[in-house]
């Protein structure tokens, strides 16, 4: 067997960030065909009845008044691009709590990843990109087969609303890997999903307009993150654009994945030092 | 350049590395060449694996001067990194795949492509002997397997330098001798081992050079025949007296050896001549439980410059 040591043919230096991530696409693409099947049931089929539930079951009590609901013509119409901006929230927030920690602490992934060419800053690329990658399909899917029912005004709107969820979903996903990275024990997501992603997905405006809140409360919801994404992705799917308040929420949900895409990268780094 | 065997694989100068106020490395001075099997022999927090995760270039230096294949782990660690094969301490396997996708994977993140990744792949489950277990999930393999296949994998990228973290902890004796043989197979295909252990044992098989480490400090350097005839002397009589005896009796067979040591369960009297030292031993009317004499060891070197015995 030949067992030359040199190694002088892979000419590893510091890699571009598409080689960086194109390096691991062997990997996500078996953690792919490892999950997507329990994936199907997560991303799909629970909002699925979510959305017979809530909008076709509950909403056949509410009145469609569009001065109450934001100019949607029925109950449906509006939960819908609130339901799949909430979902988009609660997938990022499944895929970056359980699954980092499990790649720094149970398997040890990043840290047989880090002894190769990869840098902290590849890996979590490579990881915020499978999570797109999960975000994105399962809204898209989503969306799709909510097209039939008639809840969307315009054609380009729901492309548009999806692309917001997206970005909803993201930033998401690395603030809580920012946040994953920095916890010492899984005790800390229960914090995460009882005091983050239920309160949220509930008051956030995706079930009722937040006007409903009072002016205080109203206020509150304002100021997270969701309600930037689920107002988005209304205003696109009810074709009632207001382009000056879709560019601050851009802003606002763009600039907190950056400052989470930032904080991760430096947490990973920290973390997988010691 | 001259001679290959004078190439510095790894070159440090006062390296130290801190964690907020503790000091696990205490500024130590190494250079290892091309070829060599080089051991760090220490106990459990003498700062070995800390040294090895400076050296692997995924922690950083806190202070003092490293250089590995002459380059600098701050600036060019991935480079760096692109040349060296690791095994780690703690298998960092994927459990979630079989065996042969985790070697196969892991030459992936090393650019390697394809039909190179799956050759090699094949090659290094020969190598490691577990061409029958390609299939297998990686929890279903023996302890020794999950080694052997970790060694199989730092492989995958053809290193030049080969870190092994305590490569045979928790491995029974056969396992640990089907692993040394391959290290040993390894060695002679040029390929250069640096090696941390806390068994003297390994450290004597494997190393042709080695430095004894004691709290973040090199407390000798050698190969272990010379730093057994700097420390030691040729043979040590063990002797066993009854449950808290060996001290009491320690003063009364001092002066049979060079030097005596007093361990809870027994007494090393260390002398050129052990028989004569147990001849003399029951000449004094004394009588020991049990005697042993034997060859001296690095862990007598250990005990010598250290006050501490290894498995401490």
């Amino acid at each position: 067997m030949a067992m030359t040591p040199r190694s002088t043919d892979l000419g590893a230096g510091k890699l571009s960030v598409i080689e960086g991530m194109t390096r691991q696409y062997d990997y996500w693409l078996t953690v792919f065909k490892r999950t997507w099947r329990g994936g199907v049931a997560n991303s799909f089929v629970t909002p699925l009845f979510y959305v017979v539930a809530m909008g076709v079951l509950l909403g056949g009590f509410i009145d469609g008044d569009p001065e109450k609901l934001e100019g949607a013509t029925s109950y449906l119409a509006f939960v819908v691009p609130g339901l799949v901006a909430a979902h988009a929230m609660t997938l990022a927030v499944g895929e970056t709590t359980y699954p980092v920690m499990g790649a720094i602490k149970w398997h040890k992934t990043f840290y047989a990843q880090l002894a190769t060419p990869l840098a902290v800053r590849d890996l979590v690329n490579a990881f915020l990109a499978f999570v797109l990658f999960r975000v994105g399909s399962a809204c898209a899917i989503f969306m799709l087969v909510l097209a039939p029912f008639g809840v969307f005004e315009t054609w380009w709107g729901p492309i548009l609303a999806w692309l917001s969820q997206v970005l909803v979903g993201m930033a998401f996903a690395t603030l809580v890997f920012a946040y994953s990275v920095r916890l010492r024990s899984e005790e800390g997501f229960g914090l995460i999903f009882r005091l983050g992603v239920l309160p949220l997905t509930l008051f956030s405006g995706a079930f009722f307009p937040i006007s409903n809140l009072g002016p205080f409360l109203e206020w509150v919801a304002r100021l997270t993150p969701l309600w930037h994404g689920v107002s988005l992705s209304r205003m696109f799917c009810l074709d009632t654009v207001d382009w000056s308040l879709a560019a601050v929420h851009v802003v606002v949900l763009t600039a907190l994945g950056v400052l989470g895409w930032w904080l991760a990268v430096r947490g990973l780094d920290r973390r997988l030092e010691t | 350049m001259s001679d290959p065997r004078d190439e510095s694989m790894i070159r440090a100068r006062d390296l130290r590395k801190s964690f907020g106020d503790f000091e696990a490395v205490k500024g130590i001075d190494i250079d290892v060449r091309r070829g060599e099997a080089f051991g760090f022999l220490g106990p459990n927090g003498a700062g070995k694996s800390s040294t090895m995760r400076m050296i692997a270039s995924v922690s950083p230096v806190s202070s003092g001067e490293l250089r590995i294949l002459g380059m600098d782990p701050a600036t060019d660690g991935p480079a760096i990194r692109g040349r060296l094969g690791v095994c780690p301490q703690e298998d960092t396997l994927d459990n979630e795949l079989n065996v042969f996708d985790n070697l196969y994977i892991y030459g992936r993140y090393f650019g390697i492509d394809k039909a190179t990744c799956r050759d090699r792949a094949q090659e290094l489950l020969e190598f490691a002997q577990i061409t029958e277990k390609a299939k297998a999930k990686v929890e279903d393999l023996s302890g020794g397997m999950k080694r052997r296949l970790t060694i199989a994998r730092s492989l995958i990228n053809r290193p030049e330098l080969l870190l092994l973290d305590e490569p045979t902890t928790g491995l029974d004796p056969q396992a640990r001798h089907v692993l040394w043989d391959q290290l040993f197979r390894l060695k002679q295909a040029g390929v250069t081992l640096v090696i941390t252990t806390h068994y003297m044992d390994e450290a004597e098989q494997l190393c042709d050079r080695l430095v004894v480490m004691d709290k973040g400090l090199i407390a000798a350097e050698g190969s272990p025949r010379e730093l057994i005839k700097a420390h030691s002397t040729r043979e040590v009589a063990e002797l066993r007296f009854g449950v808290g005896e060996n001290e009491a009796l320690a003063e009364k067979v001092a002066d049979l050896g060079d030097r005596i040591e007093v361990l809870p369960d027994r007494l090393l009297v260390y002398s050129d001549d052990g028989d004569e030292v147990v001849s003399q031993v029951h000449a004094r009317g004394l009588q020991p439980l049990a005697t042993l004499v034997r060859r001296s060891s690095l862990e007598d070197v250990f005990l010598r410059l250290t006050g501490r015995s290894l498995a401490d």
